[in-house]
């Protein structure tokens, strides 16, 4: 028996953060529709996929500049998206913790890994 | 959990399949699949940053049949997420969201994705390099 209110005992069950986190899924969508286009066709207007071609498109400063806040935005994006299907799939609270908690780390990791990779194609071997 | 059989509300299964309801699976089912995408763009970036050699590893995957399907499904869920997700954005905002206008802007939708990938599949394949 619980000396609990039932107000009690449903506070803090649901969501904690859903309409910040609708917000931040909405706004980061807006950046996408600009700096997805922009990627995807400056990707696909290269002269040709050879190693120099790439590698000039990739090293020009505003590509570069372009190609971080992409990553931000979409590794941000596909997290959130992510969550909300881990959310509706995955109804055990052990096993949607752990996936949470693995794809939270592995989008960090290859956002990090992605903008690494851009900065020393736009700093270090700019040479 | 409680091993005890939960009864659910009404799902996907007792609705009669709409086009509209496709588009919006679709939306959420390319949203998953462009974050492989995602990853292997980064590994691609990595080639890149990492030198020639490695870059030449990452073109012959890419080149390859199955690496040519890839990207082509990639550019494509691409396009369609991109177009799909303006139509929720223009939903989330209030506008178009009685049948008749929803009916209509997936039409609208499944138009300008063809046209976008279509363009974007001609430059990749024909006019451009050979990945």
């Amino acid at each position: 028996m619980s000396f609990k209110s039932p107000l009690g005992r449903v506070l803090g069950q649901g969501s904690h953060s859903g309409t910040q986190h609708w917000i931040s899924q909405r706004i980061t969508s807006v950046a996408l529709a600009v700096l997805g286009p922009w990627l995807v066709v400056s990707l696909l207007t290269m002269p040709d996929f050879s190693y120099a071609s790439a590698h000039a498109a990739m090293a020009r400063p505003a590509n570069a500049v372009v190609t971080i806040l992409f990553l931000l935005a979409a590794f941000h994006h596909a997290y959130s998206g992510v969550t909300v299907v881990i959310e509706d799939y995955v109804p055990a609270k052990g096993k949607k913790i752990l996936a949470l908690l693995v794809l939270q780390f592995l989008h960090v990791a290859f956002a990090v890994a992605g903008i690494i990779a851009v900065l020393r194609l736009a700093i270090w071997s700019a040479v | 959990m409680s091993a005890r059989e939960r009864p659910l509300s009404p799902h996907l299964q007792v609705y009669k399949l709409e086009y509209t309801m496709l588009l919006s699976i679709l939306h959420r089912a390319t949203g998953c699949a462009l974050v492989l995408a995602l990853l292997g763009f980064v590994a691609w970036l990595w080639a890149l940053s990492a030198g020639p050699v490695a870059y030449a590893c990452m073109t012959t995957v890419l080149g390859s049949v199955v690496g040519k399907l890839v990207l082509a499904a990639a550019v494509t869920g691409f396009w369609y997420h991109f177009t799909t997700g303006i139509r929720h954005l223009c939903w989330d905002a209030g506008y178009g969201l009685d049948k008749a206008q929803a009916r209509r802007s997936a039409k609208i939708a499944l138009v300008v994705i063809a046209l976008l990938s279509a363009a974007s599949l001609a430059v990749m394949f024909c006019c451009g390099g050979r990945s």
